[in-house]
């Protein structure tokens, strides 16, 4: 369990081993503070949605998962509807994480703002899904547990450019090369940095 | 919503000046993980090009019926639906690289391509306007995806296409695959240069400090 976890922060980081969640990576790191909040909502989201959609995967959609219900339905394969169960049930918990914040937090609400519809379609979210899917857990606490690491290692990810990028504003950087650039390389370097991490066996 | 689109223009726009990946800034998560081989990469912006074109036909005549509180819901349902349809497809005749592509042809879903241009375009345009537009947009990400594929299968494996371009006589004086190049972080970076030389030869889309 310690392994998996450890492995979905760093060795499979979702922003340097695959490259998911870019877009808003790319979109909301240039501030410390803000990189915080959307990787604090992605920690949460990740970490509801992946074990709810394992259940959905495991009870709904698998070949014969539907033996449950009635031995008859057994070699029902329902894995093509996957995707667009994985991305309602997503749509809606984040939707529902946002009444929630809104009725409890709504001094985090009004700082996540916009970010909160944003991340049902950051690819991260259903990335992890789709992940888990492939990963094949046997146990609904493995999926909770990759769900939570891969969340952390989005957010150690987006933070780390933030402070990085806050520093590179002072710095002289070529004039075609500024804002996307830069950052684009920025991230590259900091992807090998990362890939020390993988001769690691846990 | 009654501007004039030509055209020519909206195919043409993505292309360069208004390109999705290197200026919108959308679809970037897919561009880096894919492009390791040419043939998965050409595979990809067809399949982006598909969907983005038939989602935004399918939302721009949908437009005047949704109402706008659970629109992207509403849109993530179409998208899903054809993405279904392209995974589906791709893994009858295109096993091979269906299974290179693995989770990334279901992450077209969230791909802000499509996000992105149907809330920008197809929300308030005519369907034949935005099924142009979404032909320009996947030839725009096919573009960036297919130049930089190009140079990392060249210079990562030396071959393009699975053939080997590199001539063995290279090899024997000493040249070597940069295996660097086949890395994730290295996507990134050609990326990053792609930018650079992108926005010096068109000193217009530099960004302003």
């Amino acid at each position: 369990m310690w392994s998996l976890f450890i492995r979905s922060i760093f060795i499979e980081n979702m922003v340097f081993a695959f490259f998911l969640g870019m877009c808003s990576y790319l979109a909301v790191s240039k501030k410390v503070k803000t990189a915080v909040g959307l990787g604090a909502a992605v920690v949460f989201v990740l970490a509801i949605t992946v074990p709810v959609n394992f259940l959905i995967d495991k009870y709904l959609l698998q070949p014969g998962a539907l033996k449950w219900l009635d031995p008859s339905l057994a070699n029902i394969d329902l894995s093509f509807l996957s995707f667009i169960m994985f991305i309602a049930v997503i749509a809606a918990m984040v939707q529902l994480v946002e009444m929630f914040v809104e009725r409890f937090a709504p001094a985090l609400y009004s700082s996540l703002g916009i970010f909160l519809p944003l991340i049902a379609v950051n690819c991260a979210i259903l990335g992890g899904s789709l992940f888990m899917q492939q990963k094949e857990f046997t146990q609904v606490s493995e999926a909770i547990v990759y769900g939570l690491g891969s969340g952390i290692g989005w957010l150690i990810a987006i933070v780390l450019l933030a402070a990085v990028r806050e520093k590179i504003s002072y710095s002289n950087v070529p004039a075609p090369l500024r804002g996307l650039g830069i950052t684009f390389i920025i991230t590259g370097l900091m992807a090998i940095a990362f890939m020390a991490f993988m001769g690691i066996k846990i | 919503m009654a501007k004039k689109h030509k055209w020519q223009d909206l195919i043409k726009d993505p292309l360069n000046e208004n390109n999705p990946i290197t200026v919108q800034v959308l679809g970037i998560c897919s561009a880096l993980a894919i492009t390791v081989k040419l043939m998965p990469a050409i595979v990809m912006s067809l399949s982006v090009m598909v969907v983005v074109a038939l989602s935004n036909v399918i939302v721009s005549l949908l437009r005047n019926y949704i109402p706008n509180r659970i629109r992207i819901i509403v849109q993530l349902l179409v998208v899903a639906t054809l993405v279904i349809l392209v995974d589906q497809i791709l893994k009858a005749y295109a096993y091979d690289v269906s299974k290179e592509l693995s989770v990334f042809v279901g992450l077209i879903i969230t791909n802000c391509i499509v996000m992105g241009r149907l809330e920008a375009f197809a929300l308030a345009n005519k369907p034949w306007d935005s099924f142009l537009d979404g032909i320009g947009n996947g030839a725009g990400y096919g573009l960036v995806l297919i130049i930089v594929a190009f140079f990392r299968e060249l210079l990562g494996s030396g071959t393009l296409f699975d053939h080997k371009v590199i001539p063995q006589w290279l090899y024997d004086h000493g040249y070597v695959n940069n295996a660097m190049m086949l890395l994730p972080a290295m996507a990134l970076i050609t990326v990053g240069i792609f930018i650079w030389v992108q926005r010096s030869m068109f000193p217009q889309l530099t960004e302003k400090e």
